[in-house]
C-alpha cells in the first residue's frame, strides 16, 4: 500500500462490467482488421504550466511505483495486461505515442525500455510510427539519439510560441530560440518526422508575434505542425488570472483570425491541413497516432488517466499515478470507469470525430435530417459543394472555423 | 370567558392595524396573542397570523387575517371587565387597497402604528385617510422604541400634526419587548366604540376575505352588522342571490373554533363547501335566505385587473401545468384573470390580468414554487382605450393586439399617486416623476424634515421599474403608495422588436411616443448583448409601424470548433456535443434566429423585484 500520500483507494470498476478485464465480444469482433496504437502517458512535469488541465505532477514523492525512477516499470506491468487481454490473437501496433505531462523527463533509456517491451509484447508493423512529446527545454542531441536508436521514429516538440512574453503568460520555461534548435538536433539525431506544437490566442499575443511564431516554425526542420487555440480551462492558474482581470480572456474573433493566419502562412509553404489542427508536407508526414483516434480507430491507452477505445468499449485509468501504481502491484486492472458505446453514440462519434479531417466523411454516415443539413450547410459555405457531389461531406475553409456548428447540424 | 354568540356588543371591540411593510404589525399581533394568553410562549411562532410562506418570507401580509382575543383591562375606565377584542389584519400593499377598504369596513378602530426609528409613510398614510373616510376612531402607536435609533418625539410629532392629536397621546410599544401592549390592549377598550347593529333586524354580514382550503374548500370571513347567522341557516349573497348551506360557522382564536352563531358585531367565519373564492367574494353582503335582508351593506364592486403580463412556461410542455396551476390559483384569488395566448416566439401561454405588479409578482412565484414551473413573463402592461376615427373603440391589454388602422385618440389609465420622503429629496422625485411624464397636484410638509408630494402619472409608467428608480433616488428613504385616477388621453405608440426583419411579439411595448426611441435603443442594444451569434449576421431593428427607429448588429460567428481532443478523451469531447446539442433544443427559433430562452428571460426581465416594495 501507498504510504506517501493518504489515498482512498479508487472504486475502480464494479466486478463482471464491460472493461479491459472484461472485453465483451463486440469489442473483439475487428480487433485483427482495425488498425491498433498504443499510447504512454507519462505524467510528470518540471513546473506546471498555467493554462493546462492535464493529468501531469510535479511532485517525485508520488508513491512507490509512482516516482518517475519507477514509472517506466510501472508502465510496462500494464503493457503486460494489455497483451495478456487482447491476446492470444494480438492486433499488430501500427502506431505508439508516448505523451505527457512531459516524456523527455524520464531518461532516455526509460522510454527506450518501454518501446522495447512494447515489441516483445506485441506484433510491431514495419512502419510503425513510434512518437515522443518532448519539451524543448528537456532534450539534447545525445538524449535525441538514444530515443532514435531505440527505434523513435517522430519527435513532437512543445514550441508553443516565439514570443517571450507569451512563453511567460503560458509559463513555459525554454527560451524563444529553442524549441527550433531542438527541432534541429532531432534531424541530426535522424528523426525523419519532427513536429512543433503552437498554441495561439495567448493574452497579450499580437498579430506579429503570431507571424513570428509561424515564421520561426517555417524555419526550422519540421514536416508537420499542430497549432491550438488557447482554452481557458476551468480550474486552472489562467482561468484564474483571467477571472482576477489580470489577463484578458482570448476573444474569439481573434482567435479565428490566428487560424486564417496560420493556415495561409503555413499552406504557402507547403503545408496541408489534414485534421482541423494539423498541417503536414505529406501524406506521409501526418501523424498517424492522430489519425487513429479520429478514425475512432483502436487504441489503449497506458498509464495514469489514460484513455482506452476497443471496438466501442472506452475506459479510462484512475487519475493519481499512486492509486494506479498501487492497482498494477496489487494485480488489479487500473481502469477506473468504462462505457460501452451504443449504435448511436458511435455513429454521432464518428461524424463528430471525422468530420474534422480533410477527406470529411461520407454522406451515407448521416441521417435523412442530416443529409438535408450538409446541403444547407454547403449553402452556408461551410461544406464544399465539389465533395458534397462526389458524397462526401468536407469542411471549407470557413467551415473548419465552424466545425463544431456543423457537426452540431449534421447530427440533428 | 365571553362565550361567541351571546356576546353583548357592548363588550365587543372590532379594530385593525394599519402600518407599513415592516414596521412591525405582525410582531406586535404575535404579543397581543400571548400578552391575551392565547398563545402560550412556547407555541409561539414568528408571525402566527400569516398563512402563506411567501408571506413569511417576504414580511409582507396578502391575506387579510383576524383573531378573536379574550382581554380584561387592567387600568381604565373598564378595568376588570372581560371584553372580546376582534383584531383584523389588513393586507399591506398598494395592489390590495380595496380589501383593505373592506377590512377598514369590518372595524370601528384602527390602531395606526408606526416605526419610531422612520416616522409614517405613503401607504400608511393612505390607508389612515381610508380609515378616517370610514369614521374609525384612531389610537396612533409608535412602535419598535426599544431601537437605539428610534425619534419617539420627533415621530411623535409627525403623527400629531397628521392627524390632529397631541404629541403625548401617541402610545410607545414595543413589538418586541412588549412593553406598552398590555396598555394598548387597555386604550383599544377604552377608546374604540362598541359596534352597533339591529339585533333583531335581517341578518346582513359582510364578507372582508374569503381564502381557499383543500381541505374544506372556501372559508369565508365576515363581520356580522345586523341580526344574527347560526350553524342551521340558509344563507344568502346578496351580489348573485346565490344561496348556501352552512357546513360550519365559528371563530379563529386563534385557531377555528365552531360556534353556534354569530351575533351583532361579532367577527367570526363560514365554510358552505364551495370551492371558488369567486362565490364568496370580498366585500359582499351576506344575509339569510328565509329572511333577507332587503339592502346590502354597500361597497361592494368587482375586482378589475390594472395590469397584464402574458406568462409562458420556459419548458414549452409544461403549457397544461400551467393551466392546471392558474385553475387551482384561481379558487383561491377572486381577482386573477387570465385566458389561453400564442406567442410566435414564446408558444402557448396565459395573458394574465392583476391587480398590480406586487400581484403578478406573487402569483408567479406560487406558480413557480407551488407548482414547480418555470416561467417566462412578459412586460406588463396596462389597460389602453383606443378610438379609431371610424369611431369604433378597441381595447387593447396585449401590444399585439394594437390595431393597425388609423387612429383618432388613445386612453391611458392614470393615478393618483403619493409619495412621502425626507425633503432633501424632493428635487430628485419631481425628475423623476416629470420624466414619468407626471404632473404635481400639491405639495405638503408633514413636518420641518418630511414632505409629502401628489403626483397625477400614467400607471403605465410606474409599472415597469419607477418604484426602484424612486428607491435609488431616494437612498431608499422615498415610500409610494397610488389609486385609481381615471384615465387620460395620450400620445402612445406600439414599438416592435425585429429579428432579420421579423417582428418578435414579445418584445412588443406599448410607449409614449416621445420615449418610443429611447425604448427602442435600449431593448435593441439588450437583445444584441444577449443574442449569440449565429452563423450570419443579425440585425436588431427598432420600428415604429414601418419606420425603424434603432438598430444593433450581431455579427456573425467566426469560430465554433474545439481545438484539441483531450489526448483520447472522446468520452469528454461527446458529452460535451451532447450537451451543446441540449442547450441548441431549448432554444426558440425566431425565423432562422437561435434565441435562448435566456434571452428573452433576460431582456424581459425589469431588473426590478417587486418584493424590494417597502
Amino acid at each position: 500500500m501507498n504510504t506517501v500520500l493518504p489515498l482512498l483507494p479508487a472504486p475502480g470498476l464494479p466486478a463482471g462490467a464491460p472493461g479491459p478485464d472484461a472485453l465483451p465480444d463486440s469489442a473483439r469482433e475487428h480487433l485483427a482488421t482495425t488498425p491498433f496504437g498504443l499510447y504512454v502517458h507519462v505524467p510528470f512535469c518540471a513546473t506546471r504550466c498555467g493554462y493546462c488541465d492535464f493529468n501531469t505532477y510535479t511532485s517525485d514523492e508520488l508513491g512507490p511505483g509512482a516516482n518517475r525512477a519507477e514509472y517506466a516499470g510501472t508502465a510496462i506491468a500494464e503493457l503486460r495486461r494489455a497483451a495478456r487481454t487482447l491476446g492470444p490473437d494480438l492486433p499488430t501496433v501500427s502506431t505508439v505515442f508516448v505523451g505527457g505531462g512531459t516524456p523527455t523527463l524520464l531518461p532516455a533509456a526509460d522510454l527506450a525500455a518501454v518501446l522495447g517491451e512494447i515489441r516483445r509484447l506485441f506484433p510491431v508493423a514495419d512502419d510503425v510510427e513510434v512518437t515522443t512529446e518532448a519539451n524543448p527545454e528537456t532534450v539534447d542531441r545525445g538524449y535525441l539519439s538514444v530515443l532514435r536508436e531505440a527505434g523513435f521514429t517522430r519527435v513532437s516538440l512543445g514550441m508553443q510560441s516565439a514570443a517571450e512574453h507569451v512563453l511567460a503568460v503560458l509559463d513555459r520555461r525554454h527560451t524563444p530560440g529553442r524549441a527550433v534548435e531542438a527541432a534541429h538536433e532531432a534531424r541530426a539525431a535522424g528523426f525523419e518526422h519532427v513536429n512543433l506544437d503552437l498554441i495561439y490566442g495567448t493574452p497579450g499575443e499580437t498579430d506579429a508575434d503570431w507571424a513570428a511564431s509561424l515564421d520561426a516554425v517555417l524555419s526550422g526542420p519540421v514536416d508537420h505542425v499542430s497549432a491550438y487555440a488557447l482554452i481557458v480551462e476551468e480550474g486552472t492558474r489562467l482561468a484564474r488570472r483571467i477571472r482576477n482581470g489580470e489577463l484578458p480572456m482570448p476573444d474569439d474573433d481573434v482567435l479565428a483570425d490566428r487560424y486564417e493566419q496560420a493556415d495561409a502562412t503555413l499552406r504557402g509553404a507547403g503545408f496541408d491541413w489534414y485534421e482541423v489542427s494539423n498541417w503536414a508536407t505529406s501524406d506521409a508526414a501526418r501523424c498517424r497516432h492522430n489519425e487513429l483516434y479520429w478514425a475512432n480507430a483502436n487504441w489503449w491507452g497506458v498509464g495514469p488517466g489514460a484513455h482506452s477505445h476497443v471496438g466501442g468499449l472506452r475506459w479510462w485509468n484512475v487519475k493519481h499515478p499512486a492509486a494506479y501504481a498501487d492497482r498494477l502491484t496489487a494485480g488489479v486492472s487500473p481502469a477506473q470507469d468504462a462505457e460501452l458505446l451504443d449504435d448511436a453514440d458511435r455513429a454521432l462519434e464518428t461524424i463528430m470525430l471525422g468530420l474534422r479531417l480533410r477527406e470529411g466523411l461520407p454522406l451515407e454516415l448521416l441521417s435523412d435530417v442530416g443529409r438535408r443539413r450538409a446541403a444547407d450547410s454547403v449553402a452556408r459555405g461551410l461544406l464544399d459543394p465539389a465533395a458534397h457531389a462526389a458524397g462526401r461531406a468536407v469542411l471549407t475553409d470557413r467551415g473548419r472555423l465552424l466545425a463544431d456548428a456543423v457537426v452540431r447540424d449534421l447530427t440533428d | 370567558m365571553t362565550t361567541p354568540a351571546t356576546t353583548d356588543p357592548a363588550l365587543i371591540r372590532n379594530f385593525c392595524i394599519i402600518a407599513h411593510i415592516d414596521h412591525g404589525k405582525s410582531t406586535l399581533a404575535d404579543r397581543m396573542l400571548e400578552v391575551t394568553g392565547l398563545v402560550e410562549g412556547r407555541h409561539m411562532r414568528a408571525q402566527y397570523l400569516d398563512r402563506m410562506d411567501i408571506e413569511r418570507e417576504r414580511g409582507i401580509t396578502i391575506k387579510a387575517q383576524n383573531v378573536r382575543l379574550p382581554w380584561t383591562p387592567r387600568s381604565g375606565a373598564h378595568t376588570g371587565t372581560e371584553y372580546v377584542l376582534d383584531m383584523i389584519d389588513t393586507p399591506g400593499h398598494v395592489d390590495f387597497t380595496y380589501e383593505v377598504s373592506r377590512s377598514l369596513a369590518a372595524c370601528e378602530g384602527a390602531v395606526l402604528l408606526v416605526d419610531a426609528a422612520q416616522g409614517i409613510e405613503a401607504q400608511t398614510l393612505a390607508n389612515l385617510y381610508l380609515a378616517l373616510e370610514n369614521d374609525l376612531t384612531i389610537i396612533p402607536v409608535l412602535n419598535k422604541i426599544d431601537l437605539p435609533a428610534a425619534q419617539p418625539e420627533r415621530y411623535a410629532e409627525e403623527i400629531a400634526h397628521i392627524i390632529g392629536c397631541e404629541p403625548g397621546d401617541v402610545l410607545r410599544v414595543s413589538g418586541k419587548t412588549g412593553v406598552g401592549v398590555p396598555e394598548l390592549l387597555d386604550l383599544i377598550v377604552d377608546r374604540i366604540p362598541a359596534p352597533t347593529g339591529e339585533a333583531a333586524g335581517p341578518a346582513r354580514a359582510m364578507i372582508f376575505d374569503s381564502v381557499y382550503d383543500i381541505y374544506r374548500g372556501v372559508i369565508t370571513y365576515v363581520r356580522v352588522v345586523d341580526g344574527r347567522i347560526s350553524a342551521r341557516d340558509k344563507i344568502k349573497m346578496m351580489s348573485t342571490g346565490a344561496t348556501h348551506e352552512l357546513l360550519e360557522i365559528g371563530v379563529i382564536s386563534p385557531e377555528p373554533k365552531p360556534v353556534e352563531s354569530l351575533g351583532v358585531g361579532e367577527v367570526g367565519y363560514f365554510i358552505t363547501g364551495v370551492k371558488d373564492v369567486r362565490q364568496s367574494r370580498v366585500g359582499d353582503t351576506v344575509t339569510l335566505q328565509h329572511k333577507p335582508a332587503a339592502e346590502s351593506i354597500g361597497g361592494y364592486r368587482d375586482p378589475k385587473p390594472m395590469v397584464y403580463s402574458g406568462l409562458y412556461p420556459i419548458d414549452g410542455s409544461e403549457y397544461p401545468l400551467l393551466r392546471e396551476a392558474l385553475d387551482k390559483l384561481l379558487l383561491n384569488d377572486a381577482a386573477l384573470t387570465y385566458e389561453p395566448e400564442t406567442s410566435a416566439a414564446l408558444g402557448f401561454g396565459f395573458r394574465v390580468g392583476f391587480l398590480g405588479l406586487l400581484h403578478l409578482e406573487i402569483v408567479r412565484e406560487r406558480l413557480e414554487r407551488e407548482a414547480g414551473i418555470s416561467l417566462i413573463s412578459t412586460a406588463p402592461n396596462v389597460v389602453y382605450r383606443v378610438v379609431m376615427e371610424d369611431g369604433t373603440e378597441i381595447t387593447v391589454t396585449n401590444p399585439s393586439d394594437w390595431p393597425e388602422g388609423k387612429i383618432s385618440a388613445i386612453y391611458e389609465p392614470i393615478v393618483n399617486a403619493t409619495i412621502i420622503a425626507p425633503s432633501d429629496y424632493t428635487g430628485a422625485i419631481m425628475e423623476l416623476c416629470q420624466g414619468r411624464r407626471g404632473q404635481l397636484g400639491g405639495m405638503d410638509y408633514l413636518s420641518e424634515s418630511r414632505v409629502e408630494l401628489r403626483y397625477v402619472l400614467p400607471l403605465g409608467e410606474i409599472i415597469f421599474d419607477f418604484f426602484d428608480a424612486l428607491k435609488s433616488r431616494t437612498r431608499g428613504y422615498a415610500s409610494l403608495d397610488y389609486s385609481e385616477g381615471g384615465e387620460q388621453e395620450s400620445k402612445l405608440v406600439k414599438v416592435d422588436i425585429l429579428l432579420q426583419g421579423e417582428a418578435v411579439d414579445a418584445f412588443s411595448a406599448i410607449v409614449h411616443k416621445d420615449k418610443a426611441y429611447s425604448y427602442g435603443v435600449m431593448m435593441a442594444g439588450k437583445l444584441r448583448e444577449l443574442i449569440p451569434r449565429q452563423q450570419f449576421e443579425v440585425p436588431i431593428q427598432a420600428a415604429v409601424g414601418s419606420r425603424v427607429i434603432a438598430r444593433e448588429t450581431v455579427r456573425a460567428i467566426r469560430k465554433d470548433v474545439l481545438a484539441k481532443c483531450y489526448g483520447g478523451d472522446i468520452t469528454r469531447k461527446r458529452k460535451l456535443l451532447e450537451k451543446q446539442k441540449e442547450g441548441k433544443k431549448r432554444m426558440k427559433m425566431v425565423g432562422r434566429v437561435e434565441v435562448p430562452q435566456e434571452a428573452f428571460v433576460a431582456a424581459l426581465s425589469t431588473n426590478e423585484s417587486t418584493a424590494s416594495k417597502k
